[in-house]
């Protein structure tokens, strides 16, 4: 096992740790020594996908308390006020930020920002850059990066286990892909960045390599999950691959429609329509479906429509180019002329881990920011293009803290880090010497069939419980009956995929065990069998842990500043 | 419509074999079918070893750049049906050391883009770190750059280019099309620390304009015209 120092380690290099990176490096002033880990080339994160754009009061007519109730509304009152309130003030700094270090946005004839509306806002608030917003951002932050001089990039290391010894962060085991090796980082300080988990769902936006590891890890190291059962479900997907077709068109006109012809959204949210919350969009249009009033789409997959033509074709060639391209590359379907076929993608976790406002997990020295943690700040549903500000803010403040950390901090040695990383890396080791039948292919879509079946935008009791019984079934057969075929060293991806799979049974049994365990219906969390909210006993954040009897679920009290909670109509 | 194409896949595992060589593959394949689809296919109901870079399946993320039927191309983003053949042969970007399989080397593609500086220089550091209000920049200013800025730093401009890694330095199209990103960017003030490198023996000078670069990018980025727009810059 090889082992390297740094002051700081961030670990995912999509927006928020880009942004904690480049903050380390600039509180510090290039002193602190950065490692920066991630399991793919650092600019390939998924932060690259997001087209719609990044929420921020920059206006006259809106208000740090119009953002903060319109998120707090559209989380269905169980997001910290305290957290909405801090962090909505941060967004246009973090704007203004990321224009002085390059980043296009779409400008208004006499130079200022132009902005759109989004779904649940009350206004619009969303700049954007055509409809590659979370790209132009990400390459922003990467280019930003190549200015300091003191870090170290870790490409393609794929992350195992978090090393803490003395209730401390001490370090941070990891597999270098190109050599096969064991390689163990310790530093003073951690953030954890590592993104979403879509690809638990059959059908999601997310990239290939989004898998969820940052919780598993976290989880397994004793940091508690928070609000796992709220996975937001984008609307409208193009069929069959999950493509998104990004929300802002609905803001600009674009309408759903089922196969009656009808704009069925006037059932369900009669005043804003397609621009209603996404859990509340999602639903309504798997209920049309449903009940007989969808189509069949391509390779058979129902769906409702989308139609984009009201947007026109001036807007659709210049800040939607590339929904354009896309439907007309990937599906054969070109939305000036034709609908596009549409449904819901599994494809945010409002949950993640536990963080206070200041992104500071129980256990000193490790920080975590991004989709992965879980601050309070999107309650029970995320608001369309509050997550790139979110990103961005919560990295900030992960960097600075964890650079105030590791500045005050000496650095210390103890043979316990490597003797337990070393038994960490047996743990690993030991799934390529199971040789049993299932190859991790086989094992991933039994998994990614059950969430979909039982753990999606419709749940209830027996759904949940038998998706449990099979996701506990799973990691006996995952520990027992796993097979590796491919035993070479370098870039085995064989090995990552069944190590990441490893993660993502993990987080299923958090996700439904806390869904099973909320008897109430609220935001993206959706029990038939109990379909009203209940404040009295839910209004409240689960938090699960692991203990030496398994998985415990506790619960916190919601923080409410201003905003009593009342019914969510759109 | 269902049928089935053969995948020829170049084949190279370091750690026990010499020599590359090539693998066939049965695939059923169907109008949405992309070359990626058809890998992982492979992977994941034939032979797990098999090797290659890919996330976000939607042509945003850059990893999946190879050569597909003799043309550097996206897996993610090749339609089966478009090739219009029965056979699909898929190679690694070349230019590049190969890893394993399909996955190569792009470390020193990344330090000569690294090289031209590609992030925005101003004089007031100061207030570009501690910023104030927007710099004013107009939409048409705007679209004078934006198209550079599409880059997603694939490889496949500077694969397909007949100068790039022939024996020279040449910091090839993707570095010098992210140099011209900045310089035409009306907020950028680094044009005298980028001149040199541009001018020197690695530069925009090399260029033979055989456009191939332009012609691979997925995203329409051009960069034997950003090539071209430097010279004029640096005359």
């Amino acid at each position: 096992m090889e082992i390297r120092k740094h002051d700081v380690l961030v670990l995912g290099t999509g927006l928020a740790g880009l942004r904690a990176a480049v903050e380390v490096l600039k509180v510090s002033k290039d002193k602190l020594s950065v490692g920066i880990v991630s399991k793919v080339h650092l600019m390939r994160s998924h932060s690259v996908a997001p087209e719609g754009g990044a929420a921020a009061v920059l206006s006259e007519n809106d208000s740090f308390d119009q953002h903060a109730y319109d998120t707090v509304k559209g989380s269905d009152f169980l997001a910290d006020q305290d957290v909405v309130e801090t962090y909505v003030r941060l967004f246009p700094k973090e704007i203004l930020q990321l224009e002085h270090w390059g980043r296009p946005w779409s400008r208004n004839d006499d130079g200022s920002v132009a902005m759109r509306l989004f779904g649940a806002h009350d206004v619009p608030r969303t700049v954007f850059a055509e409809d590659r917003t979370g790209f132009f951002l990400m390459r922003t932050l990467y280019d930003t990066l190549l200015k300091f001089e003191n870090f170290e990039r870790y490409d393609e290391y794929l992350a195992l286990s978090i090393i803490i010894d003395d209730r401390e962060f001490r370090g941070l085991l990891t597999l270098e892909k190109s050599s096969g090796n064991y390689v163990l980082f310790e530093s003073k300080a951690l953030v954890i960045a590592t993104g979403g988990l879509g690809r638990l769902w059959e059908f999601t936006t997310n990239a290939h390599t989004t898998t969820g590891d940052g919780f598993a890890i976290a989880l397994r190291a004793g940091i508690p999950l928070k609000d796992m059962e709220f996975v937001q479900w984008l609307p409208t997907c193009m069929v069959p691959h999950g493509i998104p077709a990004t929300e802002a068109l609905r803001g600009h006109g674009a309408v759903l429609l089922n196969s009656k012809g009808e704009r069925f959204m006037k059932h369900y949210a009669p005043s804003k329509m397609e621009l209603a919350a996404r859990d509340i969009v999602s639903r309504a249009m798997i209920t049309e479906i449903r009940e007989g009033r969808g189509f069949k789409g391509p390779e058979d997959m129902e769906c409702v429509m989308l139609d984009a033509r009201p947007v026109g074709e001036d807007k659709l060639m210049t800040i939607y180019k590339t929904f354009v391209e896309n439907a007309r590359d990937f599906i054969g379907i070109d939305p000036l002329e034709e609908l596009v076929p549409v449904r819901p993608a599994a494809h945010f976790a409002m949950g993640g881990i536990d963080v206070d406002i200041n992104l500071t997990t129980i256990i000193p020295g490790i920080y975590a920011a991004g989709e992965v943690a879980c601050p309070g700040f999107d309650g029970a549903n995320r608001l369309g293009s509050n997550s790139l500000p979110l990103c961005l803010a919560t990295g900030r403040i992960a960097g600075q803290n964890a650079a105030v950390y590791a500045m005050r901090k000496n650095a210390t040695s103890s043979s316990r880090v490597f003797q337990n990383a070393e038994r960490e890396m047996e743990k690993f080791e030991r799934l390529t010497q199971i040789k049993g039948s299932r190859n991790p292919y086989e094992l991933k879509k039994e998994l990614s069939h059950i969430m979909e079946s039982y753990v999606g935008l419709f749940r209830d009791e027996a759904g949940l419980l038998k998706a449990l019984e099979r996701i506990r079934q799973l990691k006996i057969s995952y520990l027992t009956d796993l097979s590796i075929d491919d035993s070479s060293k370098v870039f085995n991806t064989e090995l990552t995929n069944a190590i990441e799979f490893g993660f993502m049974l993990d987080v299923a049994e958090v996700i439904t065990l806390s869904a099973l365990k909320r008897e109430e219906s609220r935001g993206a969390h959706y029990r038939t069998d109990f379909p009203k909210r209940d404040d009295e006993k839910w209004l409240k954040h689960s938090v699960v842990r692991i203990t030496d009897a398994g998985l415990a679920v506790s619960y916190r009290p919601v923080k409410i500043t201003k905003w009593k909670p009342e019914e969510r109509r759109y | 419509m269902k049928w089935e194409i053969t995948l020829r896949v170049f084949r190279f595992d370091p750690e026990r074999e010499r020599k590359p060589k090539f693998a066939e593959y049965e695939v059923p394949v169907d109008e949405y079918t992309r070359v990626l689809e058809a890998l992982l296919w492979v992977k994941e109901n034939i032979d797990p070893s098999l090797n290659l870079r890919y996330s976000c399946r939607m042509a945003m993320c850059g990893s999946c750049g190879m050569l597909i039927n003799n043309k550097p191309r996206l897996a993610c983003k090749t339609i089966i049906k478009t090739l219009k053949t029965d056979v699909v042969e898929v190679k690694p970007l070349p230019k590049f050391k190969v890893i394993r399989d399909l996955v190569v080397e792009m470390d020193d593609f990344f330090d000569k883009h690294r090289s031209v500086k590609p992030y925005l220089i101003r004089r007031n550091v100061q207030e570009q770190e501690n910023p104030t209000g927007f710099y004013f920049q107009t939409s048409e200013e705007v679209r004078r750059y934006i198209q550079f800025a599409y880059c997603i730093m694939c490889g496949l401009c500077s694969s397909s280019c007949p100068i790039f890694r022939s024996g020279g330095r040449y910091l090839g199209p993707q570095a010098l099309a992210q140099a011209f990103r900045y310089l035409a960017d009306s907020r950028d003030e680094g044009f005298d620390v980028r001149e040199k490198i541009l001018n020197s023996d690695k530069g925009v000078w090399r260029c033979h304009f055989a456009g191939e670069c332009s012609e691979a990018c997925p995203k329409g980025v051009e960069p034997a015209e950003a090539i071209q727009r430097l010279r004029r810059k640096l005359l």
